[in-house]
């Protein structure tokens, strides 16, 4: 029952972050069509930002809690920053290109931005313990676990119901599916998509800050963190359906449980669990396992 | 049917003798920096094909760690150090897995096609990473190739067999490329339905062209294992070894079976400069290049070439 428990509570916080990040992901490529590599750096980006000004912070003498504003803040300065030059300065420019070769854009994008990285925090690693340590443990069960960890399941949960808020129950939401729809229509009726394009990538960007910032706290900041995080939300993003909100939330939860499970119980397959799902799903669901099937080109 | 060397033949042929004698005179980290070249050029010269296709895969570091770490085992399981006999084993293998995972790969285009073909690099990258008996994140070293029962003292043989075996090749792709089916590349990527049409198989037209791919890719993998003399998984099979072999394929351009060679050439001595210049920035230089390309050269260096030179292959 301990085990079990463990195993679920580790796979939840684990889906959580993969969620945050993935979401903006998949965002990005509901609306832009753009498969953002990129993205794994909005990530690393968020997490230095967030484990330096924590660590600066502290240094300072400003209470720990603070450390809770300093996630949000590099979240939201990261994604608005980074978004902002990289859509207007780069990606704008590509919209008619091949979708193939904007991944490959991305691609390069995301070798600029693993090296600025490099040249703005240097190579040594950030810790960045204080938010954790503030909220200290809880006994759930039986086990002992972090509150941060489990505060980051909430956060997660409140993404989801933030984006289904703001997709489903908003104008800005209305604007956003009807370009999705059919992005010419919306042109010709006077909807500003540029900057429907704009918005929407900082926001997706936020997210991926967003989900390096808050997972800062947890673990020891250092190079090559994107890298595997960008890896890990294509299999989620293509596992739920590359473009759906709620299928980057089940592929979470289903490659998060799985990893963890695997862990736990199978070390050896800890990565491997995970592409294969990715795998099998694009093999005989290349369209994500809860997206509606739509007529396609493969 | 006699088919006649064309100008991109001899070319390949007279370059190939060029930078073998011009292997004796130049410094061994040279000598070094064209078998990397070389060998990582066999690979692109199989996404090449494909990319002409209109296909591009974002996993080809499965075939060239495939092919890497078929050496590293037949060497230290078996003690295999021929040079040729270890390059067979990789192509077999990897020419096998191409060809039975192309049965699959043949129905999927443009985004599903390179996202599949990363979801297989990484389960090997996952397996491998993972398993102690295949050298978990450390790899393994490799010995020194042998030739023919001889083991050479240095790099050169090896130097000159890589260049050989490039040409080869090259050689055969580019016969390849003229023949009735390797003119199906263009033709697929402009117009699937009207191949049909002409009475071509599509599917059975990109099976053959995705094995071959594999193919080149194990004996890139192959040569470039025995001329680092070590295999790890994260320069062989992560998906960033797949991304920088799709960049080389954008610098080189399709242009031309010499394309591959060239760019992966410039790439090589950009990374080594960059690395030189900048240690911290190396991969920021790399990246710059990649957007500089696909914005301002989306022919390649080629395509610079074929300016220069006045020529339309």
């Amino acid at each position: 029952m301990a085990t079990f428990l463990t195993i679920l509570l580790d796979g939840l916080q684990f889906s959580s972050y993969l969620f945050i990040v993935s979401a903006g992901l998949t965002i990005i490529f509901g609306v832009m069509k753009i498969l953002n590599v990129a993205h794994g750096s909005f990530y690393a980006w968020g997490a230095y930002t967030a484990a330096f000004f924590i660590g600066k912070f502290s240094d300072m003498g400003i209470p720990d809690i603070f450390g809770f504003l300093v996630i949000l803040g590099s979240a939201i300065v990261v994604g608005l920053v980074l978004g902002f030059i990289i859509e207007k300065g780069i990606l704008r420019f590509m919209y008619h290109r091949d979708e193939v070769l904007i991944v490959l854009a991305t691609f390069g994008l995301f070798l600029v931005l693993e090296d600025s990285i490099l040249i703005a925090f240097g190579t040594d690693p950030y810790f960045a313990y204080q938010p954790m340590a503030l909220l200290e443990s809880v006994e759930v069960a039986g086990i002992t676990r972090d509150v941060y960890g489990l505060t980051l399941i909430l956060v997660a949960a409140f993404v989801a119901l933030g984006c289904w808020f703001l997709l489903n129950r908003t104008k800005w939401g209305d604007i956003l599916r009807a370009v999705i729809f059919d992005r010419e229509i919306c042109i010709a009726m006077g909807i500003n998509v540029p900057l429907v394009y704009t918005l929407t990538f900082i926001g997706g960007a936020m997210l991926g800050g967003l989900g390096g910032a808050y997972i800062a706290p947890t673990i020891s900041v250092a190079p090559g963190l994107g890298t595997e995080v960008i890896i890990l939300s294509f299999a989620v993003v293509v596992v739920g359906g590359m473009g759906s909100i709620l299928g980057a939330a089940i592929g979470s939860v289903l490659i998060g449980v799985l990893r963890a499970l695997a862990v736990h119980e199978f070390p050896q397959v800890e990565l491997f669990v995970v592409f294969a799902v990715m795998v099998i799903v694009l093999v005989f669901r290349p369209e994500g396992l809860f997206a509606p099937a739509k007529p396609r080109k493969i | 049917m006699i088919m006649a060397f064309d100008r991109t033949d001899i070319a390949v042929l007279l370059s190939c003798i060029a930078v073998i004698v011009s292997g004796l005179f130049i410094p061994d980290w040279m000598i070094n920096q064209f078998m990397f070249a070389f060998a990582r050029a066999l690979a692109v010269l199989g996404l090449m094909v494909l990319w002409r296709t209109g296909l591009v895969s974002f996993g080809h570091a499965f075939y060239f760690g495939l092919g890497a770490y078929a050496v590293a085992i037949i060497d230290n399981q078996l003690g295999v150090t021929d040079i040729f006999l270890r390059l067979i084993v990789s192509i077999v293998i990897a020419g096998i897995a191409g060809f039975l995972l192309g049965y699959v790969l043949r129905n999927y285009r443009d985004i599903f096609f390179a996202m599949l073909n990363t979801a297989i690099s990484m389960v090997l990258y996952g397996i491998i990473v993972k398993t102690e008996a295949l050298g978990s994140t450390d790899g393994f070293a490799i010995s020194l190739p042998t030739l023919f029962g001889h083991s050479p003292e240095d790099k050169y043989p090896l130097f000159v067999v890589i260049c050989i075996i490039a040409a080869a090749c090259a050689i055969g792709v580019n016969f390849y490329l003229k023949s009735t089916y390797g003119k199906l590349t263009t033709a697929i990527r402009d117009n699937e339905v009207r191949v049909e049409y002409l009475g071509f198989s599509v599917a059975h037209a990109i099976h053959v062209k995705y094995t071959i791919s594999a193919c080149l890719a194990g004996a890139a993998g192959s040569l470039m294992a025995m001329s680092l003399g070590q295999v790890d998984p994260d320069s062989m099979i992560n998906w960033t070894v797949s991304g920088e072999l799709v960049f080389i394929t954008i610098l080189s351009g399709p242009g031309s079976v010499l394309a591959p060679f060239i760019g992966s050439f410039v790439f090589e001595i950009l990374r080594t400069y960059a690395f030189e210049w900048a240690p911290q920035a190396w991969q920021a230089i790399v990246g710059g290049t990649l957007l500089t390309i696909i914005f301002f050269l989306p022919g390649g260096i080629w395509s610079l070439i074929e300016k220069i030179f006045g020529r339309k292959s």
